[in-house]
């Protein structure tokens, strides 16, 4: 068995297998760092960047850096916050996120995320950008609330292996875009598995709403990152 | 020298709303208008959300009585998923209702115990300072505390059947999302007194026997105060009871003849229509049969005891014997009467909550249906205020493309009006000099009918109240603040 690697998070020591990201070497030592666009079992992009910590002085994401031996990693002090907290205000801004009447409040990861980092105003302006819904057969795709995470394009393919989902555009004027003829194949099951991967509640199943009762939605009970760190 | 008073905010109203009364050179009234000024838009930015958002969204009307818009959304999204309101779950239909009833009670009791029973406790010249909630804590504590108890309890109704007390989830397209636990009906059979239903309806009754009291004592003030004759709205039982929650459209005239009967609410646009008037952004409904001058009507608590036939709980029952008796059967057309048909229907509410909580049913898992989809769907509910309307129609893609509210403070619209008018021609018209007390009966005539000028428009306003005295030339020549 290969010796593990040993590095430190906020001055703790810890310990992990080779081969792990920083974000999964931190979990298995009972740490959470906070993440939106990575999600277990798929293939990490970096994109959203909350889940940068500061190694030995460099700012990297701990979604797709490897942890390496020595590493000194610091993740929970007041710039590090800092920062990440500025990314999640950018992204409320950059959207139009009403939560009260989003089916995905309470399950919503960037509605947990804001009241884990207690943002109440953001600091900067809202834009209010221009945004609208667009139907499929079986979800509907509600382009005001997406945050960009790509978790769709990574996890949902049509059986040959093609993306259902894809960006487009660049910088400000990026969004989601779908390819029709696929994304009107897909099954009740894949059209519920893309809602559950979405983040926020911008991939929406129809006809299916509000269907979990208050109370007993994912963030309800326990703030998130907490299943981290009660290992602790 | 003419002038114009203005009330601005009306106070112990839901939301903002504003009088003007308009007095000649020999200080008679020339013109008395109740406005509202609030803009809020609701029936515009729903247009493009999916239809099962419905029922969440369109509560965010109020914060008072959410659960009215949520479950007129409700019943009209079961009709849009092919599941009419007699077509739902038992246990759907049950915790809808106790949803519903409890809503009734907290509301029913926040207006008189809150809003309404200062000025009636204290006197309508009274000082400010004292009339209101806190100088009932002052000086009838026992009054005040069941007030925000009995509230308390209907909350806590809402809470176990929607998941919050203000802005639930609980009622979805063709059904509910949850049921209760057994746990949850005990703490409302079972917690020791007074939280528990028993004691609540107790205390619904005792509230009864205080109006009547003070009715006792004034008589001649509470019968004559803005009294006036109306046509009266409301869903009844198709068998003609009192029915909160569902049921079919009826209209009586002043004297009682039947106008509208037996009215399937899905064809309400044939019935009812809606007249714009330049002066507040509240519309005014009218019955189509009896055109816009004469069919305007009341709604809410006084309207529903003069269109039902009777009251399907053997207290209210009876409570509503003895209120009928006093006009002889006919339809009471007195505005401060209101506050005792709200306390015969808090009582209503409060029994049925009991009898719900009996009801094996509410904890059954039998929760939602799903029919045959159709593109347009209307949902009635009697809200607290009144006859609650609630219209949608959905494209292909499941988003709205049409959303007509008629809720119940516009449907009253007229009646405030009227009472307006009718007071400030009996109590200001010529009189030398303008009081607060006299401002405060056109207040005290509009918040009989418990106004939510919120729902009606807008957001909540809290400012303090203005009047300004304006010469015939338009010139400020004075103003108070209270």
């Amino acid at each position: 068995m290969p010796d593990k690697i040993k590095f430190t998070v906020d001055g703790k020591e810890c310990q992990a297998e080779a081969g792990m990201t920083i974000y999964e070497a931190a979990k298995a030592n009972g740490i959470y760092i906070p993440v939106l666009c990575h999600y277990e079992g798929l293939k990490p992009v970096g994109s959203c960047r909350i889940c940068s910590v500061r190694v030995n002085g460099r700012w990297m994401a701990a979604c797709t850096q490897p942890v390496t031996p020595g590493m000194v990693i610091e993740n929970a002090s007041p710039d590090v916050e800092e920062y990440r907290k500025a990314i999640i205000e950018m992204l409320f801004v950059e959207g139009n996120h009403f939560c009260p009447a989003c089916e995905k409040s309470g399950n919503c990861e960037l509605q947990a995320l804001a009241y884990r980092y207690q943002i109440l105003v953001p600091q900067f302006p809202y834009l209010f950008p221009k945004k609208d819904i667009e139907a499929f057969p079986k979800f509907l795709l509600e382009h005001n609330r997406c945050v960009q995470c790509q978790r769709c394009i990574r996890a949902i393919q049509a059986p040959d292996g093609k993306k259902v989902f894809a960006m487009k555009h660049r910088s400000g004027r990026v969004r989601i875009n779908v390819d029709r003829k696929l994304a009107a194949r897909l099954s009740d099951e894949e059209a519920q598995k893309a809602m559950d991967i979405c983040p926020v509640g911008a991939i929406l199943r129809k006809e299916v709403g509000f269907r979990i009762p208050i109370g007993r939605r994912k963030y309800d009970r326990r703030p998130i990152g907490s299943e981290i760190e009660e290992k602790k | 020298m003419s002038r114009k008073l203005t009330i601005e905010p009306v106070t112990r109203v839901e939301g903002h709303g504003k009088v003007t009364i308009r007095l000649d050179d020999h200080g008679k009234v020339a013109q008395a208008r109740f406005h509202v000024v609030e803009f809020r838009g609701f029936e515009r930015f729903v247009q493009g959300r999916p239809y099962w958002e419905i029922p969440v969204l369109v509560q965010r009307l109020c914060g008072i009585c959410p659960v009215s818009h949520h479950l007129a959304g409700a019943k009209a999204m079961d009709i849009i998923v092919g599941v009419p309101p007699e077509k739902l779950t038992p246990t759907a239909d049950k915790l809808r209702r106790l949803m519903h009833y409890g809503q009734m009670l907290q509301s029913h009791a926040l207006h008189f115990f809150h809003l309404a029973s200062p000025d009636l406790l204290f006197g309508f010249d009274a000082d400010p300072a004292v009339r209101n909630i806190i100088g009932v804590a002052r000086t009838h504590k026992e009054i005040a505390v069941k007030g925000v108890l009995m509230r308390k309890f209907g909350q806590e109704i809402i809470k176990v059947t929607a998941g919050k007390k203000i802005h639930g989830t609980g009622a979805i397209p063709g059904g509910v999302n949850k049921s209760l636990s057994p746990e949850e009906r005990d703490f409302f059979l079972k917690s020791p007194a007074p939280f528990n239903i028993d004691t609540m309806i107790d205390w619904a009754q005792e509230a009864i026997q205080l109006f009547k009291k003070l009715h006792a004592e004034n008589r001649a003030v509470l019968d004559s105060f803005a009294h006036f004759p109306s046509n009266h709205l409301s869903l009844v039982r198709k068998d003609g009871a009192l029915d909160f929650y569902h049921g079919v459209l009826r209209a009586v005239d002043a004297e009682g003849r039947k106008i509208l009967n037996d009215v399937d609410y899905q064809d309400y646009l044939d019935y009812i229509g809606e007249e714009v008037r330049n002066y507040s952004y509240m519309k005014f409904p009218y019955l189509k049969k009896l055109g816009k001058e004469k069919g305007w009507y009341r709604v809410g608590p006084i309207a529903r005891l003069n269109t039902c036939d009777f009251i399907p709980s053997p207290r209210a029952q009876k409570e509503f014997e003895e209120y009928k008796a006093y006009t002889g059967g006919k339809p009471n057309n007195m505005t401060l009467h209101s506050h005792w048909a709200r306390l015969i229907e808090a009582l209503h509410a409060a029994e049925v909550i009991k009898e719900l909580l009996n009801d094996k049913d509410i904890t059954g898992d039998n929760l939602v249906k799903k029919g045959r989809k159709k593109h347009e769907g209307v949902g009635l509910i009697e809200a607290p205020r009144g006859t609650l309307f609630h219209h949608y129609r959905i494209n292909d893609d499941d988003q709205v493309t049409m959303a007509n509210l008629i809720v119940s403070t516009t449907n009253n619209n007229q009646a405030y009006n009227e009472a307006v008018r009718l007071v400030a021609e009996e109590y200001i018209s010529g009189k030398p000099e303008i009081t607060e007390g006299m401002l405060n009966r056109v207040e005290v005539a509009i918040r009989a009918y418990d106004p939510c000028l919120s729902c009606a428009t807008h957001a909540l306003g809290q400012m303090p109240l203005e009047v300004e005295l304006y010469d015939s030339s338009g010139q400020l020549v004075d103003r108070k603040r209270k």
